[in-house]
């Protein structure tokens, strides 16, 4: 616990479904992820890996067990406090990308930096200017974003949770609209994130290649870790 | 750690308003027509309340101080008080209906402070006579610039001024009715005769036309001393006195003050009215019931669409908790939006209801009536506006409330 090197720790997670009956989606989920690892999750669809994924989020309080994330228990936590960390520390990519279809690309990803509020405004613009950039977005940014095709939402989704340098990236199939050229550019960022910058990410992926190249592959079946 | 305060969440309100603007522009069309239909209705009910009971007061002062007939008593009370006195046959006396020493009694109630007005009337019945055709009626004394000043008597001539009486001592403001059975126009004369057999002759300076028929084929006004000349009575002989006060609500409460003021019996209009009375009490009660229903409706009709413009962006709610907005930014970020809807709703609430009143009121009912008596009251425009501001503020915050306690995931997931 009071190791500095340990990102995220899960004690001991399990989950319930209600609908339509009673259901343990997670039994028994403990690990360890480290600062600067880049982890993927994988397992049939159904064995409870997104929801799981969800947990580590902070984004679904119903569970038992304790999660702690950089040094704070995250069970205890009001829900205002989990928006700040969230906020400030998780960038989230959705499967479905899940933007605000009135903001322009640039706007949906200054929006969490404009809420951290950590930076001047022409500051998060040119940071979120040279992150459409790097995603090859940099002509799409005053589009509104529901005009961009699906790949293009899903590299803005990927900007928006890179602008706040969070500790951690969770991704929930976050190539999973893209084609192989993008898939890879993604994965290089990725890559450099952890390797460079110590940030940790976790994926949720189908894509067989893209988890074997990560540092370490979590594998879940029928809400339990195997591997 | 926050070094900047950006004011995201009004840029998000902002955002959301203007870039669907047919949707901002329904809502706030359904705050308008609740608004415009609050205020509307109110002053409908309000407008016929008054209608209705100035009509009442065009006659009718709002107290009546008079002395009660009574029996005759025996001169000399028995000392004894075993013994009962008896005057057998007893009479009503005929000095008793006159009121003593008026001019006093008129000054002291003048000087009450909720008194408007007051004016001595004698009252009494005569026979119009035009030729061979007569028509019985109650004739009333009055000072006509007293008299117009508290019953605004002006208003219900048809034809002649009431100053033309004071300019002519014999005088008569005929009703409409009498002129009619009798026959009479303008400047014609009639003659009165008095239940003492008193004869006058008089000449027709004005028309009046209440809208009453019973009033209009009975009732006339001449000069005070004309009608104490009818009634083969000294100058300070008075009937009746009329008073009016500053609000006709509280009549009932000050009869027994002004009987001790004055040791005459007082009548208030309820009593000398008491159908109209409770016609009135009903109309306030039925006006009370329909405010009330459509204060609901309306408030039901602004909650729903509200409602619904935010439960359309439950999917924006949940994005906006994910990437770190707390519920508290949610229910401001909605609040915002719902106050902005209920103002832009509300002002043009208001126009409309303007609008409604003055078309309204340009409609021609006729009679007495005459145009439909609905004004722009100041207190229904304020009313509408607190009431619209409440109810966009809890049909924002309610549902706002509602989603921003949710888990992201959980909406995501329906």
């Amino acid at each position: 616990m009071t190791d500095s090197t340990i990102i995220l720790s899960t004690q001991n997670v399990g989950k319930y479904f209600y609908e339509p009956e009673k259901f343990k989606v997670l039994t028994d989920i403990s690990f360890d992820i480290k600062r600067g690892e880049f982890v993927t999750m994988v397992g049939k669809s159904g064995s409870g890996k997104s929801t799981l994924l969800y947990l580590l989020s902070t984004m679904d309080t119903d569970y038992e067990g304790t999660l702690i994330f950089d040094g704070e228990n995250l069970t205890i936590q009001k829900k205002e406090r989990l928006a700040e960390i969230r906020n400030e520390k998780i960038g989230f990519v959705f499967q479905f990308h899940y933007l605000l279809p009135e903001f322009s690309s640039l706007k949906n990803v200054m929006i969490p930096a404009l809420k951290l509020g950590k930076y001047s405004r022409e500051e998060i613009e040119e940071k979120a200017y040279k992150t459409l950039e790097m995603l090859g977005l940099r002509d799409q940014a005053l589009k509104n974003t529901s005009k961009l095709s699906g790949g293009q939402q899903q590299r803005v989704a990927i900007a928006r949770a890179l602008i706040n340098n969070p500790k951690i990236i969770m991704g929930d199939e976050p190539t999973g609209n893209l084609d192989s050229k993008n898939t890879s550019i993604v994965f290089d960022i990725f890559k450099q994130l952890t390797s460079e910058f110590n940030q940790t990410v976790i994926a949720v992926t189908h894509d067989n290649d893209f988890a074997k190249a990560s540092d370490r592959i979590i594998e879940m079946a029928d809400g339990r870790i195997i591997v | 750690m926050k070094k900047y305060k950006h004011n995201i969440n009004a840029e998000i309100a902002y955002t959301h308003l203007f870039s669907k603007k047919k949707q901002t522009f329904i809502a706030a069309l359904g705050v308008t027509v609740g608004i415009a239909i609050f205020i509307f209705m109110n002053s409908l009910m309000n407008g016929f309340e008054v209608a209705s009971i100035e009509g009442l007061f065009k006659s009718t002062p709002h107290l009546r101080i008079y002395k009660n007939d009574a029996l005759s008593k025996s001169l000399i009370d028995s000392p004894d008080s075993t013994k009962v006195n008896l005057i057998s046959n007893p009479k009503i006396t005929s000095e008793n209906k006159k009121i003593i020493n008026p001019i006093s009694l008129l000054k002291t109630l003048k000087n009450e402070p909720e008194v408007m007005g007051v004016t001595p009337n004698v009252s009494g019945n005569v026979f119009y006579k035009n030729g061979d055709s007569e028509v019985s009626g109650r004739v009333s004394g009055v000072i006509i610039e007293e008299q117009n000043a508290m019953f605004n008597l002006q208003s219900y001539l048809v034809d002649g001024g009431y100053a033309n009486l004071s300019g002519y001592q014999n005088g008569i403001i005929l009703g409409v009715g009498i002129a009619e059975k009798l026959n009479l126009k303008m400047n014609d004369n009639v003659t009165l005769t008095s239940a003492l057999g008193v004869n006058k002759l008089m000449k027709i300076v004005a028309l009046l036309e209440t809208g009453n028929k019973a009033v209009d084929k009975t009732l006339s006004y001449i000069n005070l001393p004309v009608a104490q000349q009818l009634q083969k009575q000294s100058p300070s002989y008075i009937t009746d006195i009329y008073v009016n006060i500053n609000d006709f609500e509280k009549a009932k409460t000050l009869i027994s003050k002004y009987e001790n003021l004055t040791g005459y019996d007082v009548e208030d209009w309820e009593t000398a009215n008491a159908s109209a009375a409770a016609a009135n009490k009903m109309r306030k009660m039925m006006a009370f019931a329909i405010s009330l229903s459509i204060m609901l409706v309306a408030a039901f009709g602004i909650y729903n669409i509200l409602n619904m413009t935010i439960m359309e962006k439950l999917n924006d709610i949940a994005i906006l908790k994910a990437i770190g907005f707390s519920g508290k930014d949610i229910v401001r970020i909605f609040v915002s939006e719902a106050i902005i809807i209920g103002i832009i709703g509300i002002l043009f609430g208001l126009i409309l209801a303007f609008i409604l009143i003055i078309l309204m009121g340009n409609m021609w009912v006729g009679g007495d009536i005459g145009f439909f008596p609905i004004r722009v009251f100041p207190k229904f425009f304020g009313v509408g506006i607190i009431f619209g501001l409440v109810v966009t503020f809890f049909a924002g915050f309610i549902p706002a409330r509602k989603a921003a306690g949710l888990d992201p995931i959980s909406i995501f997931r329906k």
